[in-house]
């Protein structure tokens, strides 16, 4: 099976049809994945690269809380520095977007305001997923009415794991409709999918029902994101682009907690997806505890000097 | 006394379990003696739930002990003679007193224990080339056997050989990819605890090897009953009807059981694989061969 | 659209670790020695031309001299030692090749051309490796299948190729030494640097002297090794054209002989392959040491229902493959090792043109000095053509179709070489049918180029004779 079908409306047309194509996908070699993704990782990103990749990963985070202790407090302090990082250094740029809960979408947006950085919000029952349809539709409509520019939904991995893929399809392309103009992230929760060819079929079948992100992981399952998962899905939107035309954005979360690390991401972004990805618009990083370490290492290539956690805001 | 002698720090002798040095949970020790009858320390006794806790930790480090390759494990046990190697005079002066050998007779059994780490350590990917198979059945199927650790192995060390004849059942145990509880020699606990001491420092994972001090037939009637230990190495036993009641405990969910030897063994001898190849079993996988 | 393009910086490893001297002279019965005649040779870093080092030539007499070193290191010394012994000498010469891996791994690059990744990653780690391996087989040689106590041969010869310099000492020195016997090796004249180094881990290990002996010179050295009268087995890597040639001269003698020659492995890619993964496989297959490589994947077999796909991926990957500075660790692919290699990959690649074969490289800028060829590949190519026969040992690849299983095994038997070959299906049951019928010292499955000192590397037909790795290893190094 070829990965560029000559016309995808007639895969989507049935359920039939829809697991047919995902399962004729190409498989995905699971140590040769692993190899490339290590390989990728082994390059030596230095002085002027460094930079310019520790400045775009800043201005691809996601900063994010999703705690059942979050207060209005929290969110406000987090929104504060994801528009300011560094305090200390003001030609630091601001992250992406400030990413919580549907009921503290209001303070997060108020905070922001008009500076740019977006407010995402998690919706669809998150982390699980395992509610209705109707109260994931009614958990997205509170969210974008509240005033979130992007949704960050789940898919329902009981279903996909069943066999059942017209249910996961349908409820991306219902939650779309809710979303309205809002961009739609959609989170397989890779760990739970298990296998590469899964995060394969898993990344298609949200593309098809019109993803306008794919996101790794919910952060609240162990493995979250890792960088083979996310070399799979770089493929995939890649595939996806030159079968229909139409750009898809890569979204890895939980686990990235080093600059060194979101950097691997980025090389892998560069040499897989390709430099159009290379863009806050097609890349994010859902990330907490990453931002200080960005801003440490871009301190660090600024003044020369290691630096420490003194020097940098807990939000 | 001369009034400015320098008054040594004297070692507290513990537990070994899951890489950390516990004392027993029960609080107890017992004296040991060298072999001139002299008092040398009191050594952790260990009790039941000790050896319950030992074998959780013995079982939580199988699966990543067993799945490392076997390259690493070889340099593992190659750092545990490097190690052994940098404390030589110590294990000489601990087997001399322990054992009531002559410095010639205690250094040549240091010298093997460090050599026998060494020889096991490169069996770790070895082992398989020389047990394992491909088998040419009658059909199209390609048909292999591979040898697999068998998982958590008790092993009750040698009463005589303080140090020696411990190295020789535990090395060839846990060289394939095997965790291990260990009932030290009774009388003899001294070069056991500082084998320990050198396994925490060989880059051998917390739990791979967990060392008990203590008695023999208090502990390890526990070890032979426990539903979730897959082995039993009785060698140390020299009770023939302890040994008897032990096997038949271990019959209970069938681990493969190590009797005692009739005759004491002679340690120096080439160990062949015996000792490897008992807490080995063999799987065998079948795939058709076709277009 | 994104507003940027992620430029890798320059990340030079540094040279200055590893301490070059101006001039070798030989390694004879555990001491450096000026050559018998005054003749010498450069050795340059083909990446710059520069100059490195100078270089004894050895000749007849110096060749006789080591040979008589290690012929006295066996009699009095090394059949004496204890297996347990070797296995003690070899494992701290695992120690300290590791301990001292990185300016190894310098070295092999600025000597030999290849990127530092691999000398790093690879080449040095697999060289310790081996002998770590074969230490443990030294005192348990009863177990190797050979039969009670098989004993050594005794001193012998052997001469190695510049693609993997120090890797194919280790595959040499390693399971000679620990079998019993003693050894004269002559490394490659371009890339005699590694070996030279190594005589100083073979000092700091104390090994006894005469055990390992290390002649530089170029053909006519090696051809003196290989025609001295006291060598008892002969053991060569290199080309089927000069291993043809020691076959020819060991005939009718009494030493023993192992060869491992060219190859020109197909890669063969079936419709259900990991699509991606097996891109990365063909161009690990034909790029990773800039296809200096005996068991090179040179030339890829597709099914022809996935032709274009396999090949616009193909063309996609190639474009993000970094040529350029070795010693830069983004480098993928380094300097070709010589200018007689480039021109004869340069010749190959003019008759492939000829022949009418389309030949495609990503764009690339290549350095003005060194040698320099990009990673290349031709289509439209066929069973008939040069490139598809003779081994070019380049980053060239010849691409074929095929249409069933049956005709990808006859395609790819088709050739007098029989190193390797590389099968891509995600279809258990094939790779099975696939290994078997293929006639190939080594199968690859779903992977490419890997090496392991326990796993038995050789080849059948042209591409030589014998195995290195495993317990099989051992065999070439035994009276068995």
């Amino acid at each position: 099976m070829t990965t560029t079908p000559a016309s995808l409306d007639d895969v989507t047309a049935s359920a039939t049809s829809l697991r047919r194509f995902l399962a004729g996908l190409p498989g995905v070699d699971q140590v040769g994945a692993e190899a490339r993704a290590a390989t990728l990782a082994s390059r030596s990103i230095k002085t002027t690269a460094k930079q310019y990749a520790l400045d775009l990963a800043i201005r691809m985070v996601d900063l994010t809380t999703l705690e059942g202790q979050d207060t209005p407090g929290k969110v406000r302090a987090l929104s504060a520095k994801a528009m300011r990082p560094d305090p200390a250094d003001p030609s630091c740029p601001a992250v992406a977007a400030v990413c919580v809960y549907p009921d503290l979408v209001a303070t997060a947006k108020q905070q922001v305001g008009t500076s740019g950085v977006k407010v995402a919000s998690v919706a669809t029952g998150f982390p699980s997923g395992r509610t209705s349809l109707d109260v994931k539709v009614a958990d997205t409509k509170d969210a974008v009415a509240a005033g979130a520019d992007e949704v960050d939904m789940v898919i329902d991995r009981g279903a996909f794991l069943a066999g059942d893929v017209r249910t996961v399809y349908d409820e991306i392309v219902t939650t779309k409709a809710a979303a309205g103009d809002a961009h739609l992230k959609v989170i397989l929760e890779t760990g739970e999918l298990a296998t590469y060819d899964n995060v394969r079929r898993a990344s298609w079948l949200a593309m098809l029902a019109g993803a306008d992100f794919i996101k790794t992981s919910t952060g609240k399952v162990q493995p979250a994101a890792t960088l083979p998962v996310t070399l799979v899905m770089l493929e995939a939107v890649r595939d996806f682009r030159v079968a229909t035309g139409r750009q898809v954005g890569v979204k890895p979360a939980g686990g990235i907690r080093t600059a060194k690390d979101a950097i691997r991401y980025l090389v892998t972004v560069n040499e897989v997806a390709g430099p159009d990805w290379l863009d806050p618009d097609w890349f994010r990083f859902g990330a907490s505890s990453l931002l200080n370490d960005l801003l440490a290492q871009r301190t660090k290539m600024l003044t020369g000097r290691y630096s420490g956690p003194d020097y940098f805001t807990l939000d | 006394m001369p009034s400015d002698a320098r008054l040594d720090v004297r070692k507290t002798y513990k537990l070994f379990i899951g890489g950390a040095f516990p004392r027993s949970e029960s609080g107890r020790t017992y004296e040991a003696f060298d072999a001139k009858g002299n008092f040398v320390a009191n050594v952790a006794q260990a009790s039941r739930k000790d050896a319950r806790d030992a074998v959780l930790a013995a079982r939580k480090a199988y699966g990543g002990w067993s799945t490392r390759t076997p390259y690493n494990r070889g340099q593992i046990l190659y750092r545990v003679a490097e190690m052994l190697e940098g404390r030589r005079e110590q294990f000489v002066a601990e087997v001399q007193a322990g054992e009531g050998a002559t410095k010639k007779q205690a250094t040549a059994a240091v010298d093997a224990s460090i050599d026998r780490w060494v020889w096991y350590a490169g069996w770790a990917d070895k082992i398989a080339q020389v047990t394992g198979s491909a088998n040419a059945v009658a059909g199209p199927y390609f048909d292999f056997s591979v040898p697999e650790p068998t998982g958590v192995v008790a092993i009750v060390a040698p009463q005589e050989s303080a140090l020696l004849g411990l190295v020789s059942v535990v090395a060839p145990a846990i060289v394939t990819g095997n965790t291990v509880v260990v009932v030290s020699s009774y009388e003899r606990p001294i070069p056991a605890v500082t084998l320990s001491e050198v396994l925490a420092t060989s880059d051998l994972p917390g739990g791979v090897v967990n060392l008990l001090t203590g008695d023999p037939a208090e502990v390890a009637p526990w070890l032979a009953s426990h539903m979730d230990v897959n082995a039993i190495d009785l060698t140390g036993i020299g009770n023939a009807v302890l040994a008897r009641s032990l096997e038949q405990e271990a019959a209970e969910n069938l681990k493969r059981v190590v009797r005692p030897q009739p005759t004491p063994a002679d340690w120096a001898v080439d160990p062949g694989i015996e000792r490897m190849t008992t807490f080995l079993e063999t799987k065998t996988v079948w795939h058709p061969i076709g277009i | 659209m994104a507003d940027s393009v992620f430029e890798y910086a320059p990340a030079p490893e540094r040279r200055d670790i590893v301490d070059i001297a101006t001039s070798y002279g030989l390694f004879i019965d555990g001491k450096f020695v000026d050559g018998s005649d005054a003749k010498t040779f450069k050795t340059i870093s083909p990446a710059s031309e520069e100059v490195l080092a100078e270089i004894t030539e050895a000749g007849e007499a110096d060749v006789d001299a080591a040979v008589k070193a290690a012929r006295r290191a066996y009699d009095r010394v090394w059949s004496k030692t204890s297996g347990r012994d070797r296995g003690k000498y070899l494992y701290r010469i695992a120690r300290i090749l590791a301990e001292r891996s990185r300016e190894f791994a310098v070295l092999e690059s600025l000597d030999n051309g290849k990127p530092i990744r691999e000398s790093r990653d690879v080449d040095v780690p697999l060289s310790s490796a081996w002998f770590f391996y074969y230490a443990g087989w030294a005192d348990k040689l009863d177990y190797a299948g050979f039969g009670p106590d098989p004993k050594p041969l005794g001193v012998a010869a052997q001469v190695i190729p510049w693609n993997f310099p120090l890797m194919m000492l280790a595959w040499k020195i390693a399971p000679a030494l620990a079998a019993g016997n003693t050894v004269v090796l002559k490394p490659a004249e371009t890339t005699p640097l590694t070996a030279l180094l190594f005589a100083d881990v073979v000092q700091q290990a104390e090994l006894p002297p005469g055990v390992v002996n290390i002649v530089t010179g170029a053909g006519p050295t090696g051809q003196a090794l290989v025609a001295h009268p006291d060598v008892d087995k002969v053991a060569f890597t290199g080309s089927t054209e000069v291993g043809r040639a020691i076959a020819k001269a060991v005939a009718g003698g009494r030493k023993k002989l192992t060869l491992e020659l060219g190859g020109k492995a197909a890669n063969v890619i079936f419709d259900d392959a990991p699509i991606d993964q097996a891109v990365e496989g063909i161009v690990n297959g034909i790029f990773f040491n800039q296809g200096h490589v005996c068991c090179a994947g040179s030339r890829l077999l597709v099914q022809e229902s996935v032709y274009d796909d396999v090949l616009a991926s193909l063309k996609r990957r190639m474009a993000t493959l970094r040529v350029g500075d070795p010693l830069d660790k983004n480098t993928d692919i380094g300097a070709i090792n010589s200018a007689e290699q480039l021109a004869r990959i340069k010749m190959l690649s003019e008759v492939g043109d000829a022949e009418g074969a389309e030949r495609w490289s990503p764009p690339c800028e290549l350095p003005d000095d060194g040698f320099w060829f990009p990673p290349t590949i031709f289509t439209g190519v066929s069973q008939a053509h040069r490139i598809a026969r003779e081994e070019i040992f380049g980053p060239v690849l010849s691409i074929l179709t095929f249409r069933t299983p049956a005709e990808a095994v006859e395609k790819a038997n088709n050739t007098p070489y029989g190193l390797s070959a590389g099968v891509w299906t995600e279809k258990g049951s094939r790779i099975l049918w696939m290994a078997d019928q293929l006639r190939a010292g080594v199968v690859w499955a779903n992977t490419f180029n890997r090496f392991d000192p326990a796993s038995p590397f050789g080849g059948y037909k042209e591409s030589g004779y014998g195995r290195e790795g495993g317990r099989h290893g051992l065999e070439a190094y035994l009276a068995v």
